[in-house]
This record gives C-alpha cells, structure tokens and sequence, in this order.
C-alpha cells in the first residue's frame, strides 16, 4: 500500500493529464461527429460517400496503430507537434467516428415527418438539423454517447505507448521503481473506475431530464 | 394562377403513381381533392412543394417554377403551408415554440413579435390555453389546429392540407374542418386532400376526382356529388355516401 501512497503526486499528474486528455478529446470527438453526421444524413452525394469512408476506415483501424502512425508518421512529413497534443486529436478523430455513428442512429430513430415538417415551413436542410433533427436524436443517444465517453476515458491510456504520461504511464513508471503492480495498478484502476461510474451518473441524469413526450 | 400542374409524371420504381396530371388553382380557390386509397391525390399534394420530386411536368407556384433543392426551394416552401395527415409538430418544442420557429429562423422575425403572432394564431384556432405544453400532451384535434397554426405563421400564399382528419378520432374532426372551413371563407387559396365530403359539398369551390394517378373528372361540389359524369366518380361516391 505504501508503495501506491509514497508516489501520490506523481500519479495524481497522471491522472491531470488523463483527465485533460479525455475532456478535450471528447469536446473534439462531437464537433467531428456533428460534422461528419451532418453530411451523411445531408442530401450531397459527394459529402456522404466522403463521411462514409471516415467512419468505415477509423473504426475499423486499431486506435493503437492511428496513435503510432501520428506520433512517428507525421513529424516524417513536416508536422510536428506536442505527444499529447497528437494524441488528444487522434483519440478525437477516432472516437469522432463513433460519435457519429451514435448521432446517426438517433437521426434514423427520428420520424421521417418532423424533417418534412421543417422542410415544408422553408428551413434549410441545415437549419431542419440543427433546430429540429439533431436536438431530438441527440435525446435519444445520451446512453450510447455516455458509453462512448467511457470507452475514450479507457482508451486515453493507449497514449501511454506512444509516450503520454498519463495515468497508465505514471502507474508503469511508479512499478518499475517499487515492483508492486498489484496495489499501483488497482489504484489506477480504482481511478479509471471513478471517472466511468461519474459520466454514468450524469448520462442517467441528462437522459431524464431531456425526456420527451412522445 | 396560384397553382398550375401541366404533364406531371411520378412513378415509386415500377408504379406510376401519377399519370399526365394537370390542374390549375386560382388564387382564393378551395379545390378538395378525393378519391380512392391508392389513387396518388397524396402525392400529388406532396409534388406541390416538392416534398416528392416529380418525374417530369411542370409546376408553377404563383407563376414561378417549383425549384429544385437548394435555399430557393426553401424560400418556395416558406410561401406554401402544408398541414400533414400525422400532425408532426415538433416533438421536443412547446406547441407556441412549434408556432414561432420558422417565422423566426426563416423569415427573421424578432422573438417578440414571433410570440405575438403565434399566440394570436393559437386563439385564432381555440387553442390559446395549450401554448406551453409539449405537442404529446395535446388531444389529436388540438394538436393538428396547432399544426395549421404553424403553417399559418408563415403567411403562406397557399395551404396544402395532406389528408389532414384522416389520423384523428371522429369527436376530433369537426374542430379541424370548422377551422378549415373559417380558413376558406377568409379566401385562403387550399388544396385539400381529404375523405371528408361533407366539407368538400360545404367548402370547396371545385372538387377533383382521382383515380389510378389520373384526374378523371372535376367540378363543382354540388354538380358533382349530386350527378358525377363518371362512372367511377359515380362508383366511388356510392360506396362513401351510402354509409
């Protein structure tokens, strides 16, 4: 047990930088999933094959193999930037596509009716999404993307192979020293446990309180 | 002319659901639209605002051609109120909210003046009491007047009312056709689909027959149903009068 309390302030850094990680990712993962929704469900031919073959090719990648390939890919082609940085708009982009399946999924669970409606009174098909479709089918996948936040909580903790301190990272480095992986780890683990069971609190208490009548 | 259908062609695949339809509507007319289940005088009304994209003809909405998608059509569509068979008001929005919407995000109407209007709007159809609650909550009747009440917030130039009573229990559709009937008599231009033919003797100015995706007759509301010059006019109004 010592082994996990002498070492305190360097796995709560880790744990920082996971959670900063997670917020920001996640924050980027639904801007992209609103945007590539928003042109797969549009009516450009073009736009909808474009955001197809984003979600088909990010998912079916391994988040490890995308996380490797950036870090030591894209500083061979001029771009570089910061570890975590690279890993924090991987993890978006990856998730992103998971985001947008979710939100397509509420879309399709929408009746057909409410977009005719909007379309009939004059709004554009952007405005028809955003102040009719996307609110209602955004209710209706709190669930799946309360789940998705989770598995982007956990899959934070890939960054630690490519470099990232994070919690993972910290609870290693902390093993090496001490040799205890059992009590290091279950605390980490207890940690990761506890950011999941909050975002599940708060996607209960959103999903009630967005209910709609139907 | 408000309306004018010339040569228009829909087929759904292999079904052709529209045959050389043409049809005109002045401005201020009331034209009902019957017929039997099947007979495509749905989506006719749904080629009007290009809910259905048809296959070929022409349609002129007060002398400009139907567009096709794009922020033209949209700018089409905000002229022509359309009332659905299934209300669809929108599901996460108060009744008034479903009232103000597309005045404010279409035609730029303030916030104040967009409450105004459809509060006025709400009594106007007798559903002032309803404003804040959500459409769900609302008997079929209330909800389909807060429907027309929304495409009335547009001021639309022409009103297409989709089968409108056919989804309501019986006790329900008086109050929908008694708002309809209000509508006509101010001299809003309508096109009605409808199996209501006690309001299409009362309100039409011209009655349409559809059958198999033709127009196969049309007149007058009381020449029609008291001496249809089809037989299948004449096949049709006896087994919908006869009960």
């Amino acid at each position: 047990m010592s082994a996990l309390f002498d070492h305190l302030p360097e796995l709560w850094q880790g744990l920082v930088v996971t959670l900063q990680m997670t917020v920001v990712s996640f924050a980027g993962a639904v801007v992209v999933g609103l945007v590539i929704v928003a042109m797969r469900v549009g009516p450009v031919p073009v736009l909808r094959a474009v955001a197809t073959v984003y979600v088909e090719v990010l998912q079916n990648l391994p988040l490890l193999v995308l996380l490797v390939l950036a870090v030591f890919g894209l500083p061979e082609i001029g771009l570089e930037a910061g570890l975590t940085t690279t890993a924090v708009v991987v993890i978006a982009l990856y998730e992103g596509a998971y985001i947008a399946e979710a939100l397509r999924s509420g879309v399709n669970a929408i009746s057909a009716g409410q977009g005719e409606a909007a379309r009939a009174l004059g709004l554009t098909f952007g405005q028809s999404l955003r102040h009719v479709i996307l609110p209602q089918a955004l209710r209706t996948v709190v669930q799946p993307i309360g789940n998705i936040f989770i598995a982007l909580t956990m899959n934070t903790s890939l960054a630690a192979a490519v470099g990232v301190v994070e919690l993972t990272a910290a609870a290693n480095r902390v093993n090496l020293l001490e040799a205890q992986p059992i009590p290091i780890f279950v605390g980490a683990g207890l940690a990761y446990a506890a950011i999941a069971a909050c975002a599940g609190f708060v996607t209960g208490r959103l999903e009630r309180r967005l209910a709609v009548a139907r | 002319m408000m309306i004018r259908v010339r040569g228009l062609n829909k087929w759904f695949g292999d079904h052709h659901v529209l045959h050389d339809v043409d049809l005109d509507v002045a401005r201020g007319e009331v034209v009902v639209v019957i017929g039997p289940s099947g007979s495509g005088k749905s989506t006719l009304c749904r080629c009007l605002n290009r809910l259905e994209a048809a296959d070929s003809g022409e349609i002129l909405i007060d002398g400009v051609p139907v567009p096709e998608e794009g922020r033209a059509l949209a700018r089409l569509r905000a002229d022509v109120g359309m009332v659905f068979q299934n209300f669809n008001l929108f599901q996460h929005k108060t009744v008034l909210e479903n009232v103000m919407l597309a005045p404010m995000k279409v035609r730029g109407v303030s916030r104040a003046e967009a409450e105004r209007t459809a509060r006025e709007l709400l009594a106007r159809v007798g559903i002032a009491e309803q404003a804040g609650k959500q459409p769900a909550r609302l008997s079929g009747g209330q909800q389909q007047r807060a429907a027309i009440a929304r495409a009335l917030a547009m001021r639309p130039k022409v009103m297409l009312f989709d089968e409108p009573t056919s989804a309501l229990d019986p006790e329900m559709i008086g109050e929908v056709l008694d708002v309809m009937t209000g509508l006509a008599a101010d001299g809003m231009t309508m096109v009605v689909v409808t199996h209501e033919m006690g309001f299409a003797r009362r309100a039409a100015d011209r009655v349409v027959f559809m059958d198999g995706g033709r127009i196969v007759e049309t007149g007058e509301p009381n020449a029609f149903f008291d001496s249809p010059r089809t037989d299948r006019a004449r096949d049709f109004l006896a087994k919908v009068l006869t009960h």
